[in-house]
């Protein structure tokens, strides 16, 4: 296996994909030559040719919209949308055609197809290119929605997403597309509607996923000095979501906290403390505690580690868990 | 550089292409355009008095509370069924919530079309099978569907069309222009049929757009364009054949526009009065476009008198049979909710399912 970055992991599964099945195409805006701002698509056109790999006009709902068609005659497109909040010009057929088609024809159609959305912060980008938008998307029954948390996630994730016969809304963590490890191309580990335990450990269990992923890791490490054994949970799949391995977690540690960059408010992980509240109740020894982004628009660059959870923010949230049974102060 | 089409060579017609007068009398207005053979002229008729009487009959039955809500085209016969005469059966429509009679001219069975506004389901016919997408409610949206699935058709080396209706309203849908472009970059053999009917519910085209005409909006874009009298059907269908023969010939997309008139309210819920003059609806009865059609095909002794009588037998028999479906009672499943969510429904899915069942159960 050699060390790669998720964004050549990535890279790697969009060419298996392409080689695999006639029926896969990636489109979209500069995906082409250029192989992307972020170069997923780095020399996919060059070595597949054009008809495979291309540049479309720049408007983000045709793109969508476009894609729909080719998927209803027959081809598996594979979209990119430049950045998070570039997406929501297609937010229209994303939620009104992409997610509901095989529904609406009662399955007579269906939209294997799959939207890459580079999202989140943590990369020092200007205002628009840093949205943590997931929680639209895991609002709308028909989508599923993914992000990998590794390289290997990444290329798994990716392949599977593709294969799928529901349309994925892919949203890749752009602040660990240069993060590297080792990675298999035999597709024996992620399936794609399974969270994962990262560590185990038996005090806590962190939930993360996509960006928050390494950070949970970094926390749980740094933890141990505190005495703590923390489980990190990695959820891949936001929608479906896997009540199964989050809970059992849980179970095991009696102490949750979720993590996401996205604000709090409204947000994906108020969904989960309700999912792990509802079926573990008995077991918790303190409430489902989250470390959010803070609720106000993502911020300018020189400001944006405050908005980011990072390791003390989330250790200090551990350390409100009543371990010694003292009341929990609410978050503000 | 690629060549560009030169400009001059897109643009529409300056007035609208008619070979009709209002009266039914030829008029040479028409340019390249060539008259349809008469058997096809006969057969639009047919399926214009055979649409209008299923439009009555629906109109009908949502004041029964058979239907939930219906769109009535009224006046716009000659565009809806030259819809469905300038397609084979390979090729794609994709209609709006107004384009019933379209779909009854393409042939699907009248009680599957009505399946939307029935509230049954959200689309009653196969669209793999008939080639005919949902009928779209949000606006313009499906335009870029006909135009990817045309590339799709065309990568394929099928040499099938793409055919979107919309309305006039839906011109302003940025979607609309999106499909447009990306159809013409991408050449894809699509034709935007666009039914400018005077009205977006209540908005009257004055307020919608300052263009000349609709039709110009394809020249920015690298489309070929065009408008007609879309109460003609001698027009609209030869300009629809053209425009379909165009696309299927990998020349790229048409843009058509239809000045046509919308002769009932939005729906059977609006209250045309509120926005319009009676008398304006009147002048436009006047321009009927069944009417017209009829007084040329009699003239030009196409059609009999005992043709016109079998034509409309046949549209009573046919309104017959959509009163008796719709009068039927149909109780939808509520465990079909279920299905069609994904392609295997999820555990949260398969719970909420047993959680109905229980309910209905009880």
């Amino acid at each position: 296996m050699t060390e790669i970055s998720m964004a050549q992991a990535l890279n790697a599964a969009l060419r298996d994909a392409v080689k695999d099945d006639d029926r896969v195409l990636i489109f979209g805006e500069d995906v082409g030559p250029l192989g992307g701002v972020f170069r997923v698509t780095d020399g996919i056109t060059a070595d597949f040719g054009e008809e495979r790999c291309f540049d479309t006009p720049l408007a983000e709902s045709g793109i969508v919209g476009f894609a729909v068609g080719m998927a209803m005659g027959g081809f598996r497109p594979v979209v990119e949308m430049q950045f998070d909040a570039f997406a929501y010009p297609a937010f229209e057929q994303i939620t009104s055609h992409v997610a509901k088609l095989r529904n609406r024809t009662r399955g007579a159609l269906s939209l294997p197809m799959v939207i890459r959305i580079p999202y989140a912060g943590g990369i020092g980008g200007v205002e628009h290119h840093c949205d943590s938008s997931e929680a639209y998307y895991t609002h709308t029954p028909g989508l599923r929605v993914v992000t990998p948390g590794t390289p290997q996630d990444a290329y798994d994730l990716l392949r599977d997403s593709i294969d799928s016969p529901d349309p994925v809304i892919f949203l890749e963590p752009k602040c660990r597309y240069w993060s590297k490890e080792p990675v298999s191309f035999t597709r024996e580990g992620a399936a794609m509607d399974r969270a994962v335990v990262r560590r185990e450990g038996k005090d806590v269990t962190l939930i993360a996923y996509g960006p928050m992923v390494a950070t949970a890791l970094e926390t749980a490490a740094a933890a141990t000095a505190e005495g703590w054994d923390v489980e990190v949970v990695d959820l891949r799949s936001l929608s479906p979501f896997d009540d199964e391995t989050v809970t059992a977690s849980v179970r095991r540690t009696g102490r949750a906290v979720v993590v996401h960059e996205a604000a709090g408010f409204g947000g994906y992980g108020a969904e989960v403390v309700a999912r792990v509240t509802e079926q573990c109740f008995h077991q918790l020894h303190a409430p489902v505690l989250r470390v959010t982004g803070l609720d106000i628009p993502y911020p300018p660059p020189k400001l944006e580690r405050h908005q980011l959870p990072d390791v003390d923010r989330i250790l200090d949230t551990v350390a409100r868990l009543q371990w010694h049974d003292e009341p929990v102060v609410a978050g503000a | 550089m690629s060549r560009k089409t030169p400009a001059a060579a897109l643009l529409p017609s300056g007035v609208p292409v008619r070979f009709l007068a209002e009266d039914g009398t030829r008029v040479d207005e028409h340019g390249h355009y060539s008259e349809p053979p008469s058997e096809r002229l006969v057969e639009a008729y047919r399926l214009m008095v055979l649409g209008r009487r299923f439009d009555a009959q629906a109109t009908a039955l949502t004041k029964q509370g058979r239907l939930a809500v219906y769109p009535s085209s009224a006046g716009q016969e000659a565009c809806q069924v030259a819809s469905a005469l300038a397609l084979t059966d390979a090729d794609w429509l994709f209609p709006t919530y107004r384009d019933s009679v379209a779909l009854v001219a393409r042939g699907l069975e009248p009680g599957e079309i009505l399946t939307l506004l029935r509230g049954d389901a959200h689309c009653g016919y196969d669209p793999a099978e008939t080639r005919v997408a949902p009928q779209c409610t949000p606006l313009a949206t499906q335009t870029l569907h006909a135009a990817g699935l045309a590339h799709a058709m065309q990568r394929r080396g099928e040499d099938s069309v793409a055919f979107a209706l919309i309305g006039d309203g839906a011109t302003s849908e940025g979607d609309f222009h999106e499909a447009l472009n990306f159809a013409a970059v991408f050449k894809a053999p699509v034709v935007f049929f666009v039914q400018n009917n005077g009205f977006a519910i209540s908005v009257p085209f004055e307020k919608q757009s300052a263009a000349p005409a609709l039709a110009y909006k394809g020249v920015g874009y690298g489309v070929r364009s065009e408008q007609v009298d879309g109460n003609d059907a001698v027009a609209v269908l030869s300009v629809l054949d053209d425009a379909v023969a165009h696309a299927r010939s990998g020349r790229g997309p048409v843009l058509v526009e239809a000045h046509t008139y919308r002769i009932d309210a939005h729906t059977n819920a609006d209250d045309a009065t509120r926005y319009r003059d009676q008398a304006e609806v009147e002048r436009w009865r006047a321009a009927d476009p069944v009417r017209r059609l009829e007084t040329y095909l009699t003239t030009e002794n196409f059609l009999s008198a005992n043709d016109i009588e079998r034509f409309r037998t046949e549209a009573e028999t046919f309104a017959a049979g959509v009163r008796d479906t719709l009068n039927a009672d149909v109780e939808p499943d509520p465990l079909s909710l279920f299905e069609h969510v994904y392609a295997v429904p999820t555990r949260q899915l398969a719970a909420q399912r047993a959680l109905v069942a229980a309910e209905v159960e009880a």
